[in-house]
């Protein structure tokens, strides 16, 4: 079978020192992961990049768009593989050349050479200079522009062969799943921690979500919204495990016994408890949320302070010192953004205090909370849960 | 389940699905077709319209559509495109359906003068007030039959008889709309005097996707769709055969014993509404307190449909409450900090958005009973109470 040839390059991967063979063959994985649904894939490393092998009849564009959602990916490029003969790369140069011509515009171009195998007998300014040579001839119409050329075209002469290619379609780089912990992300169906999930998972941690709702305050198409922010994101990290746990019980003990302006605050003290419980049960060593420093009440420093007071685990916040702008920016890239805005609230606002406190004192809260039977409320909830499996 | 969504749209009758299914099944030709498979739908579709027309005023042609918003695009844009070399002003009401007022939108951005009808705290128009908004170049009224939200039946008979008379006097050509989606199969409109009635055929009982549009004799419209000219080229498509067929079974379904229905259905309507404000303090009618049988009874509510306000609580929290116990109901606004689904024709009447919050409606069919309305009226005390608790009410 005719199979297509790209050239997968990780980014970090390569600066792990000794651990490099175990990130390789992880990441490897992946990347076979992500194009199990073609037959006939072949992947391998070969000298620091990876070469897969994919059949002809299969869209390129799709192929590449798998490969760059994989964590790990730094760049993928179609390629051509050519005998190390410099006649033999300049006419497939021009071949590979003219199939650009009939799709794109381009008047101008270069080529650029890489000499990884040093018994090459030409060295790489005069192999760019031949190659570019019978290029131009091939084509008829281009001329060369070494500055600013419409195209590049980019050959690597290797030990077992020699690679043309033209473009880098860059991934998202990062750590390939898997190889950093697994951790619980406290999941609403906002803006924020569909991103925080997302920049976990590219450092390699995989993950599960908790979700918190209010039903019947909150509606069943707020939960189904939540579920397809994690399809999304599935799409990245493979199927999810998702924790679905009604908070209403202990909202409605929050409102009838303590006082108004700690109600959310105290709702969050409630929620870390309970994802701190079913982190534990699912083997997951730290716990992830969305917040952004000073964003709204709840997430101001001291707010931060008394919330993490009631776990004993790491608590990650990648998106702590971003802006809003620069969140949602992210969510547009990786594709939950139109998700999120959809009008079905996570959190009834009956249970938002007209003025929250802003600067809690974790005395005040604590005294506040001892209104509360806190460990039967938690346990009754995390024997509430429901598990949702969501795959890609 | 109690179903008490029924303005929403309504269950199917199970003849009407049994009826459908066949006529998928072995009529399936396409009725412009000259042979006898397409015939034979041909003629079922006649029959469907015979069906439909003899529940609508006499001297008119009914022609099938894609439902009751395609009707009021129709009448409202073909009827403004036809008569607009008599004037720009069409008149219509603050409380339109949308398939209404956003079609009135569209043609105010086309210069079109639209001018909206105030209305009262129960929500019905003044027939004054338009008698002294018409002018010369007014070309289109268009005013519901029955609001869907409130159930308020509006003087259309008041307003008929007005237009007809300034069109006497001053030789004008003005025509009348009437949505009369909510108002099909409960009151009888074989005497009503409009020149474009709009219908949908799910809100009796029938399909959705198919709806109709009764048209005046002597009133031109330009088509509406253009291409093979069926439905007397005013709305070309291959008709829709088994929604049709659907349509016209439901609609004589649904008109038989329509009176006594209708009674029945009152008797359930205000037993909720009974039960509810004696069980349950601080909740108001939105809409016209006393109940109407028929198009002559302006200014009263068709008992298919009860708004409520229940203060101090949110809708759609009471909507989710009951939807546990699988009671379906609707609401006036969404849950939501910046209400993006608050309700134009609660606002309209004058309602505060915590009002419009706290706001549900039933609406009813005849498959609704009393002995469903005693589990509603426990269900909604209960969760009324409970949110009121919650919100620390009064």
């Amino acid at each position: 079978m005719k199979k297509n040839l790209y050239i997968v390059r990780c980014g970090e991967v390569a600066l792990k020192g000794m651990n490099k063979p175990y990130f390789e063959r992880v990441l490897l994985e992946r990347v076979r992961k992500s194009l199990e649904v073609y037959d006939e894939v072949e992947a391998a490393w070969i000298d620091g990049l990876m070469f897969v092998r994919v059949p002809a009849d299969i869209d390129e564009d799709e192929v590449i768009s798998r490969c760059v959602r994989v964590f790990g990916v730094a760049s993928v490029s179609p390629a051509v593989e050519v005998p190390k003969d410099i006649n033999e790369i300049g006419r497939k140069a021009g071949e590979f050349m003219n199939a650009i011509l009939k799709a794109e515009d381009i008047k101008t171009f270069k080529v650029r050479a890489k000499r990884a195998d040093k018994n090459f007998p030409i060295e790489s300014p005069e192999i760019a200079r031949q190659v570019g040579g019978m290029v131009l001839k091939a084509s008829k119409v281009l001329g060369v522009d070494v500055h600013r050329p419409d195209c590049t075209l980019n050959v690597d002469v290797r030990k077992e062969a020699a690679y043309i290619y033209r473009d880098k379609v860059k991934g998202f780089g990062g750590l390939p799943l898997g190889t950093n912990g697994k951790g619980m992300i406290l999941m609403s169906g906002g803006i924020d921690s569909p991103v925080a999930a997302f920049m976990m998972a590219k450092r390699g941690m995989s993950i599960e979500a908790v979700h918190f709702h209010s039903y019947p305050y909150t509606s069943q198409r707020a939960q189904e919204k939540v579920e397809d922010l994690v399809k999304v994101l599935a799409g990245y990290m493979g199927t999810v495990r998702m924790h679905v746990i009604n908070l209403l019980p202990i909202q409605e003990e929050i409102v009838k016994n303590c006082p108004e302006d700690e109600t959310t605050l105290l709702v969050r003290r409630f929620m870390m408890r309970i994802a701190e419980k079913v982190a534990e049960k699912n083997k997951c060593m730290m716990l992830i949320t969305g917040e952004d420093l000073g964003q709204v009440a709840s997430q101001t420093a001291e707010a931060l302070v008394v919330t993490d007071n009631v776990v004993s685990m790491p608590v990650m916040r990648p998106l702590i010192a971003m802006d809003k702008v620069d969140i949602m920016e992210k969510a547009r890239e990786i594709g939950t953004y139109e998700i999120s805005i959809q009008p079905y609230e996570d959190c009834c606002t009956v249970f938002l205090p007209k003025h929250p406190v802003t600067k809690p004192k974790l005395p005040r809260i604590e005294k506040s909370e001892s209104a509360l039977d806190v460990d039967a409320l938690v346990k009754a909830a995390v024997e509430s849960e429901e598990i949702v499996v969501i795959a890609p | 389940m109690i179903y008490l969504d029924n303005s929403a749209t309504t269950r199917q009758y199970d003849e009407v699905t049994e009826l459908m299914y066949r006529a998928a099944k072995e009529t399936f030709g396409n009725p412009s077709s000259l042979h006898a498979a397409g015939f034979e739908a041909a003629k079922l579709i006649k029959n469907a319209r015979m069906q439909v027309a003899e529940l609508l005023p006499k001297a008119g042609q009914t022609i099938f559509t894609s439902g009751g918003t395609e009707s009021d695009n129709m009448a409202l844009l073909s009827g403004a495109t036809k008569l607009k070399r008599n004037g720009r002003k069409i008149i219509t009401t603050s409380v339109e359906h949308p398939a209404v007022s956003e079609t009135c939108k569209r043609l105010a951005q086309r210069s079109y003068e639209v001018v909206s009808l105030a209305v009262d705290g129960s929500g019905c128009i003044s027939s004054g007030e338009l008698e002294a908004t018409l002018s010369e170049d007014t070309i289109l009224v268009s005013v519901m039959t029955v609001n869907n939200e409130t159930g308020a039946i509006q003087p259309i008979s008041e307003i008929e008889a007005i237009i007809r008379k300034y069109n006497k006097t001053k030789g004008t050509e003005i025509a009348f709309h009437t949505d009369a989606v909510q108002a099909f199969g409960k009151l009888n409109l074989t005497d009503c005097k409009a020149d474009l009635i709009s219908l949908s055929a799910h809100k009796f009982h029938g399909p959705k996707g198919v709806g109709a549009i009764y048209i005046k004799d002597g009133l031109k419209l330009s088509p509406f769709i253009t291409g093979g000219g069926q439905e007397k080229g005013l709305r070309s498509s291959t008709e829709n055969t088994t929604g049709i067929v659907g349509m016209g079974l439901a609609a004589e379904m649904s008109s038989r014993d329509m009176d006594a229905k209708l009674r029945r259905i009152a008797e359930v309507s205000e037993y909720l509404r009974e039960g509810i404000t004696n069980e349950i303090s601080d909740v108001r009618i939105n809409g016209p307190v006393g109940i109407g049988f028929s198009l002559s009874d302006a200014g009263t509510r068709c008992p298919s449909v009860l708004n409520l306000t229940f203060e101090g609580t949110r809708g759609e929290v009471l909507l989710h409450t009951l939807e546990q116990d699988e009671i379906y109901v609707s609401t006036g606004s969404a849950c939501s900090s910046n209400h993006p689904g608050e309700s134009p024709v609660l606002k309209a009447m004058g309602l505060s958005p915590k009002q419009i919050e706290g706001a549900i409606r039933f609406s009813f069919s005849e498959f609704n009973t009393k002995a469903e309305m005693d589990i509603v009226i426990d269900r909604i005390k209960t969760a009324v109470e409970r949110f009121r608790k919650l919100g620390s009410y009064q």
